[in-house]
């Protein structure tokens, strides 16, 4: 039974992963709902912009992203400066960082699902609501959003699997701290720097990869009893 | 009332329109496929706001574009019935009928569940998904959907439209239920001249974006620049009473104008009011009342307008008791030297008899 009990080690490394990854989803969902639904609904100037805007992390090396975010939120960045002077609060070098870090690279990819999913919900629908009493706001919350809950799930699935992988702006960014910055990937890269951690590092593989499985395979039992729901 | 004035430009076509409703339960609005009828219910609604003009409702304006006054189409209290149903998927059959009852405000809430459910008997859908019902028991509910919310108005765009049929024939009887139980005037967009005369008090006839006749149902669908269907024929419509069934030979006999015609079997009960529509071109011409002849109907009449036809044909008004049109080759008209003010037999196959109900007693 000792192969299947976690080190110490590893359940830091693990815990530390799991809270980065549910507090980036958290935080990053409303945000990434309201920007994929202005971007499926609305037609403002400047669209293409703001498109290529929440898909530049997607392209860009993480390295880039994680550097940039050193740049502004570091205690002498613009942003970091004014976050501690008001708030007394420090991101750079934090767990908090860390969320931020895949926040940032994981967001593309919710706006991107859920995008799709609310272009996919019909416009005569959310007309026929409005015709029924309802508000445009009442009309996205009882219409939309229910509507759209696949693609949501979909995206949510895909930022905690982003969030967890998370490792280029991750560690440049907050750097590799035990207890405070160390997820999984990091965890794992520190052991494989060091020779002789094979088995250790091993063991990291197939927890990481139990994890994003687990995950894959709740959001697909979740998405068919919505299904399910919808077919009834 | 509604009285609406309506500019609308969408690509080519242009959209001008003027709309007051009377006294009827059902106002029409009638014409070919792309013609601007959708488009001005879209615009009474507030789904669509017009380039320029005034809606008003009960006197209470909707939408005017001098004022800029624009009220948005969950406070218009305007039924919409879509040609697709449009039910909510991810609700139940009862979560779609109290989506606009609940938020229609306590104060304005004059059709009650139960009430509405009977009518449209939809007791034993109520826990039914969307996707699991049938064309027509969609419509039902979309019905249903849209009164609960009271309306002051209610529009129904092609309702029947995306229906076969069988489902048409369906639903019609609970569109009429819905006319005759809910105090709730109705505007009833359609292409189909068989609804029309069904379900229509008050027609407005549509042409590429413009009104160009508007009145009661009869008076208006005998007008000679009415086209009734996509042939361009001319037609004629008469009000007919039920006198009774013949069942041995198939027959329903109709009173119209102090004389009997027969049509083929209809259901009703005698003293229904029923129309009828009978294409020009059903109807034969003879200076004597023929006898020993297959046709059943001879009308007498006399001829009140005489129209040559651009290819060989003639068309020819007579006055029956109302108005009949009928469509002879100019051949014979030169032959029977006909002329305004003569008396004729309108000879009329029973079988060529388009029909509409109105109602009992409609």
């Amino acid at each position: 039974m000792e192969a299947f009990s976690l080190s110490p080690l590893e359940t830091e490394a693990l815990g530390l992963s799991l809270r980065v990854a549910l507090w980036c989803v958290a935080l990053t969902l409303p945000l990434a709902i309201a920007v994929a639904w202005l971007l499926a609904r609305l037609d403002f100037p400047g669209k293409a912009v703001v498109d290529a805007m929440v898909h530049l992390p997607l392209v860009l090396p993480p390295v880039v992203v994680g550097y940039g975010l050193l740049l502004a939120l570091g205690r002498r960045g613009p942003l970091g400066a004014w976050l501690y002077d008001v708030f007394g609060i420090t991101v750079a070098f934090t767990w908090e960082g860390a969320v931020v870090a895949s926040a940032v690279m994981a967001f593309p990819l919710m706006v991107r699902a859920i995008r799709l999913s609310i272009e996919a919900v019909d416009r005569g629908l959310e007309s026929a609501a409005r015709t029924l009493g309802s508000t445009p706001l009442g009309v996205f919350f009882s219409i939309t959003l229910p509507l759209a809950w696949p693609g949501i799930l979909t995206g949510m699935v895909l930022g905690f699997a982003r969030s967890l992988g998370e490792f280029g702006a991750t560690i440049t960014f907050v750097s590799n701290i035990p207890g405070e910055t160390r997820t999984l990937p990091l965890a794992l890269f520190g052991l494989i720097q060091v020779p002789g951690n094979e088995g250790a590092a091993l063991r990291l593989v197939v927890l990481s990869t139990l994890l994003a499985f687990a995950a894959l395979v709740g959001s697909e039992l979740a998405a068919r009893r919505i299904r399910a729901r919808m077919e009834g | 009332m509604l009285e609406a004035r309506v500019t609308k430009a969408l690509g080519e076509f242009r959209l001008e329109a003027e709309l007051t409703t009377g006294s009827g339960r059902v106002t029409a609005l009638f014409g070919p496929s792309g013609a601007g009828k959708s488009t001005l219910a879209h615009c009474l609604a507030g789904l669509i706001d017009p380039d320029r003009g005034r809606v008003a409702l009960d006197g209470v304006e909707l939408f005017n574009s001098e004022t800029g006054i624009r009220v948005a189409p969950e406070r218009r209290r305007i039924g919409f019935i879509f040609q697709d149903a449009r039910l909510f998927p991810h609700l139940s059959v009862k979560g779609n009928l109290e989506y606009g009852l609940v938020r229609t405000p306590a104060a304005e809430r004059r059709v009650e569940f139960d009430p509405v459910v009977a009518l449209l008997d939809l007791a034993g859908l109520l826990s039914r998904r969307p996707r699991t019902l049938s064309g027509g028991e969609k419509q039902r509910v979309a019905f249903g959907r849209a009164v609960l919310t009271s309306p002051k108005l209610l529009i129904m765009d092609e309702p029947l439209a995306s229906l076969d049929a069988a489902r048409k024939s369906e639903i019609l009887p609970f569109i009429e239920r819905l006319r005759d139980e809910l105090a709730i005037p109705i505007i009833y967009v359609s292409h189909v001249i068989e609804e029309i005369l069904r379900l229509a008090d008050d027609v407005v006839v549509f042409s590429h974006g413009k009104v160009v006749r508007a009145g009661p149902a009869v008076e208006t669908l005998n007008a000679a620049t009415v086209v009734h269907g996509a042939d361009g024929d001319p037609a004629s419509v008469i009000e007919a009473v039920v006198e009774g069934q013949d069942p041995g030979d198939g027959l329903t006999a109709l009173a119209f104008a102090g004389e009997r015609i027969f049509v083929p079997a209809i259901a009703g009960r005698a003293g229904d009011r029923i129309r009828l529509r009978i294409r020009a071109r059903d109807v034969a011409l003879a200076l004597s009342k023929p006898h020993d002849i297959s046709v059943l109907n001879i009308l007498a009449g006399r001829i009140t307008e005489i129209t040559a036809g651009g290819d060989g044909h003639t068309d020819v008004r007579l006055d029956i008791g109302g108005g009949l049109w009928a469509r002879i080759t100019r051949r014979s008209a030169n032959q029977l030297s006909l002329r305004v003010g003569q008396e004729v037999y309108a000879l009329i196959k029973s079988v060529a008899i388009d029909r509409g109900g109105t109602g009992a007693g409609g």
